[in-house]
């Protein structure tokens, strides 16, 4: 029989350690298709942050940096200068990038830095226990926001992939999500072009992937997933924000 | 034709630096050490390597962590405030094993402080400085001389041990112009960077560079590790200057700047007839036990001169045989606190006796 789906080669054959319905497994897989379509698996640096995103060396058949909280994109900084030839990546979460790193994440991008950040929103801190997010919606329960989410006390919810369109170091924005099979196809075909992006060396790459926290947000997998399409792409658009191919 | 250059403190360290091989330097503004990142943005990338003006103190150490990761000599370099927003990142390196050049030279504190010289981050510097239990190597330089030969010396320790090492200095050396021989780089056999992610190809390891331990006893046994090779670094690469010590009753000691100021006024006792010495640590971390042990069983009275309410002198007593005395003189950082040879002079008559 001919085998016409398998394990992508740049993940390793294990389980994760990601809740039921959590989306990290399938970006995940995303970026290791991405990795495998351009035969650069073997020269990818990835930089693990601080959240559940930090076991990334457990899951992908790379070289891995885990960075301080927030600090990915600086430590991706330092390596792609030591090493230009490298694909460098990072892989971070909301409260990581939107919140203790936004000093990180807004300087890489102006300088320009040749490396692709993955930034995955699912609106709160997943491995501290759902506490508020920097992407937090209005409204929004947490753990730190037990009456919801007031704007006028808390500021209301950053939205990165329009803010770092703004900058001209940034070669390519775009918000995606994984809730439904178009938006996977979608989103993976985005990927791809962020990774492309820094193949060509064309300068930084951004994807923000939308995603569900099932366990944080108090839902279970079927209604998380639903919210996704509900509440966060009427908030958070999705989309290209940036497309340095089309200037 | 002599090669003597005359240059400024931080000019030396970052003519080191260059002779060192370092790729990388990220920095961020801050006097008196502004010299080191401006000499570098000229230089560095003149040798092919890369100088980045950094968003922040905190984005500058870890652009190093993240250049060491990669297997090259990255360093940065800052004073006071800057040296403890870096912090972060340097508890992160001792975890991660990473080496990295940090060089501090110092200002007053606490707070914004100001920017004469100041000894009184010894303890930050010495006693690993950020959270979680570690050590790195500290080098004092007294000359410029030294800051450019010990800021060549802190590459290859950091790289032999695989722990940060820090350029402690202050403003006094930093800012003073001297003549120096810019020496070629040591000979030392350095282990080959095995660890650093370069890309996972076929048939090599999986290179993961982290500080998270969660495994059943993982973190206990990297604790015991890094306290044998702390133990280590001690035995092989503890530093000191002794000048006059061979008979003396009474030895002055004092790192960096007050070293330099100490060692006029041994002079000046001396030339009265006082059998005084001076006995400067060159390392701070390893701290130099066993010469202040030896001189100890020679000698009455250690007098430690700094410029803070003392803290290196609770090395000193540590060190010393029980029943030696150590006296203290200290001035506190501050416009005009830094001691004339004449006020030691005096401190050694009272206590020459």
């Amino acid at each position: 029989m001919k085998q016409v789906f398998g394990r992508s080669p740049s993940l390793k054959d294990v389980q994760t350690h990601f809740c039921p319905g959590c989306h990290h497994g399938s970006v995940h897989r995303l970026v290791a298709e991405a990795l495998d379509e351009f035969g650069i698996r073997e020269k990818t640096i990835g930089c693990a942050s601080v959240g559940c995103s930090v076991f990334l060396y457990g899951y992908f058949n790379i070289d891995v940096v885990e960075s301080p909280h927030g600090r990915a994109p600086a430590v991706a900084t330092g390596i792609k200068r030591a090493r230009p030839d490298r694909i460098v990546f990072t892989y971070q979460g909301d409260g990581d990038l939107a919140a203790i790193g936004m000093s990180e994440i807004i300087h890489s991008a102006n300088r320009g830095e040749d490396i692709t950040v993955i930034f995955v929103n699912n609106t709160t801190y997943g491995m501290t226990g759902g506490q508020m997010a920097p992407t937090t919606l209005p409204g929004q329960k947490t753990s730190t926001s037990p009456y919801g989410r007031d704007i006028n006390n808390d500021g209301a919810p950053f939205k990165m992939a329009e803010l770092l369109s703004n900058l001209d170091g940034v070669a390519f924005s775009a918000r995606v999500a994984v809730n439904n099979p178009k938006n996977v196809l979608s989103a993976k075909k985005l990927i791809k072009t962020a990774f492309r992006y820094q193949v060509e060396g064309r300068g930084f790459s951004f994807i923000e992937a939308l995603a569900a926290c099932p366990t944080n947000w108090g839902m279970q997998p079927l209604p998380a997933n639903e919210r996704i399409g509900d509440e966060m792409i009427p908030y958070f658009p999705l989309g290209v924000y940036k497309n340095s191919d089309n200037l | 034709m002599s090669d003597r250059q005359f240059v400024k403190g931080n000019e030396a360290v970052a003519m080191g630096a260059i002779m060192a091989g370092v790729r990388c330097y990220f920095g961020y503004p801050i006097t008196p050490q502004s010299d080191i990142p401006e000499y570098l943005s000229r230089e560095l990338p003149k040798t092919g390597g890369t100088f980045i003006q950094a968003e922040s103190e905190i984005g500058a150490i870890n652009m190093v962590l993240g250049a060491s990761a990669a297997g090259v000599r990255a360093m940065t370099s800052s004073s006071g405030p800057g040296i403890s927003l870096k912090q972060e990142g340097i508890s992160y390196m001792a975890g991660s094993e990473l080496p990295g050049v940090i060089v501090d030279i110092m200002r007053q504190g606490p707070g914004l402080g100001g920017i004469d010289a100041s000894q009184a981050d010894y303890f930050q510097a010495t006693r690993g400085g950020g959270h979680g239990g570690y050590r790195i190597i500290v080098l004092a330089p007294g000359s410029v001389q030294e800051m450019y030969d010990l800021t060549m010396l802190a590459f290859d320790l950091s790289d032999l041990y695989r722990i940060p090492a820090m350029v402690l200095a202050d403003s006094v050396l930093g800012q003073m112009k001297e003549s120096i021989t810019p020496n070629p780089r040591p000979q030392c056999e350095l282990p080959s960077k095995e660890w650093a992610v370069r890309g996972w190809a076929e048939g090599t390891p999986q290179n993961v560079v982290k500080s998270l331990k969660l495994g059943d006893g993982e973190m206990e046994k990297f604790h015991w590790q890094m306290h044998a090779r702390y133990q280590q670094v001690a035995d092989k690469e503890s530093r000191w200057e002794e000048y006059r010590t061979e008979d003396a009753s009474l030895i002055v000691t004092a790192f960096g700047s007050t070293a330099r100021i100490s060692r006029t006024a041994v002079e000046m006792a001396r030339d009265a007839g006082m059998k005084v010495g001076l006995l400067r640590p060159i390392t701070l971390s390893p701290f130099p036990k066993k010469i202040y042990a030896d001189l100890s069983s020679r000698c009455k009275l250690f007098l430690d001169i700094e410029l803070s309410t003392g803290q290196m002198i609770d090395d000193v007593r540590l060190s010393v045989a029980r029943d030696t005395e150590v006296a203290f003189y200290g001035r506190p950082p501050g416009a005009g606190s830094l001691p004339t040879p004449e006020e030691i002079f005096e401190q050694i008559k009272r206590y020459a006796g």
